[in-house]
């Protein structure tokens, strides 16, 4: 696990930060993004968007759950963005039945706000991002992990070999 | 002609029934739930409408006295929504039609939410400017004509009624929040914090609600606040101020629709419009600029199927069915 710890001063150094991190995102990655209400999680889904060139405003996705936008990878092919919310969610089954399987093991990237509602379901191979309120008002603590899925280290070495 | 409207974009499950513009029968989850399992609380997604598609629809046409045979058309939301949520209306609604050898019309959840006006009377005349604003939206359209559209202005982050539910949820007020902060806020002082306005640049007809949220949580760690010790007029006084805001900002750019593109006649959909001090003061300000202001009944405002049956009967007339090979589009924008 490899971990990193930035303090961003308002929402355009979080929107950038998200930017600069999602060069690191590859198909099939799942970010985790947990924090209090308002401590921007919305917006550092906004820049990661950015960085693959979404046009579309990226909204809230608290009360549809699930937003899909289209974006672009690096060699400019289709790439799409999940964007969930579990805000509103209360039990595990409706995670189940929202289609998380699809969404987590896709082709694509999945952002997904809220995500210590999903307990077991949390894919083992993934980035945590926590954002939490620093001392002055617009002030962030973000933390990013990359956590690894420690049952399968082998293939999961060999997929980072792959990418490289 | 008559149609059957299926509505399930998002957690409601509604059906209504209308004959040639007219209402014969709109049924919502809550309602049958009220009427005949006792208040329980519909789970979101998909699993519910499934559960819920086929009694909803039977009770619709019940109510109505229609057999499935009189149908003409039936219509069914196509999005923007929850993708497992939409295919279940969808899809039955294909089904069915495909069934009885009748049209099926596709239609859009915002649309659909714009044409609520037209349910019952008074109607708005064309051009309007509608406003939808709801949980999970928040719309400024110029209505040329029934299906004929311009998008204004939409929010860039949150909608205006989820700001409403995060700000009861950081005050420690329960869910769904908007009706609490309404009945809270008519005992307080709206001008007890003066919380931003978001108004955008000078001439935008575009929202944004989140950076008001954070000044909500902001001031309410400033002062220390704790839901738990929560103090009654200290609550009510910041939800009159909180809700202040976004009723400031809803009206001042409903207005200057209004006003650049020379319309007699406003309206206001979607579930926000249930609050009082929006529709208090928007009434006075309409008043006021000489303009007719349109709200529906609430339950036309919340998802509903009846709307869906009105956007289907319109499609209809004009000939616009849609292909049984219609998908799910969870992003749909309205054109």
């Amino acid at each position: 696990m490899t971990q990193r710890r930035t303090m961003t001063r308002s929402e355009d150094e979080t929107r950038a930060l998200a930017r600069a991190f999602a060069a690191e995102l590859r198909r099939g990655d799942v970010v985790a993004l947990s924090g209090e209400l308002g401590a921007g999680k919305t917006h550092f889904v906004k820049g990661m968007c950015e960085a693959f060139g979404v046009h579309e405003p990226v909204t809230s996705p608290t009360f549809v759950i699930l937003n899909r936008y289209g974006g672009k990878d690096s060699t400019g092919n289709e790439l799409l963005l999940y964007h969930l919310d579990l805000y509103r969610v209360k039990s595990l089954e409706e995670i189940y039945d929202i289609g998380y399987e699809e969404i987590f093991y896709s082709n694509g990237i999945a952002f997904v706000e809220w995500a210590e509602f999903l307990g077991e379901l949390l894919p083992p191979r993934r980035y945590d991002v926590r954002l939490s309120f620093g001392e002055q008002e617009h002030e962030r603590t973000i933390e990013i992990h990359s956590v690894e899925d420690k049952r399968d280290d082998a293939s999961s070495v060999s997929r980072r070999k792959a990418r490289a | 002609m008559t149609i059957l409207g299926i509505e399930t974009s998002c957690d409601e499950t509604s059906a209504a029934v209308l004959r040639d513009g007219v209402l014969l029968s709109n049924i919502t989850t809550s309602q049958l739930f009220h009427s005949q399992y006792g208040g329980v609380v519909p789970e979101l997604a998909s699993r519910a409408h499934q559960r819920l598609i086929v009694p909803i629809v039977e009770e619709a046409l019940k109510k109505a006295g229609v057999n499935k045979s009189e149908l003409d058309a039936v219509a069914a939301v196509y999005g923007p929504g929850l993708i497992g949520a939409i295919l279940v209306g969808l899809s039955f609604g294909k089904a069915l039609a495909m069934g009885l050898q009748i049209p099926f019309v596709g239609v859009n959840h915002m649309e659909a939410h714009i044409l609520s006006n037209l349910i019952e009377d008074p109607k708005p005349e064309f051009p309007f400017i509608n406003l939808t604003v709801s949980g999970g939206h928040t719309q400024l359209v110029l209505v040329k004509h029934p299906l004929d559209y311009e998008m204004l202005g939409e929010t860039k982050d949150d909608a205006a009624g989820e700001a409403f539910d995060k700000v009861a949820k950081m005050l420690g007020i329960g869910y769904p929040g908007g009706p609490m902060v309404d009945k809270l806020a008519a005992q307080g002082d709206p001008k007890y914090v003066d919380f931003p306005r978001p108004y955008l640049d000078e001439n935008s007809l575009e929202f944004s609600f989140s950076g008001l949220k954070t000044s909500v949580l902001y001031h309410l760690r400033k002062i220390q606040f704790d839901p738990a010790k929560q103090n009654g007029a200290l609550v009510q006084n910041l939800c009159a101020s909180f809700q202040a805001s976004v009723v400031d900002v809803l009206i001042h750019k409903l207005i200057m629709a209004a006003k650049k593109y020379r319309v007699r006649d406003i309206a206001v959909a979607g579930g926000v419009a249930a609050n009082s001090e929006l529709r208090r003061r928007l009434l006075e300000r309409a008043k006021k600029e000489g303009l007719r202001l349109f709200i529906p009944k609430f339950e036309y405002c919340t998802d509903n199927g009846a709307m869906v049956a009105m956007a289907g009967y319109l499609k209809m007339v004009e000939g616009r069915t849609s292909d049984l090979e219609l998908t799910a589009e969870p992003n749909l924008e309205l054109q």
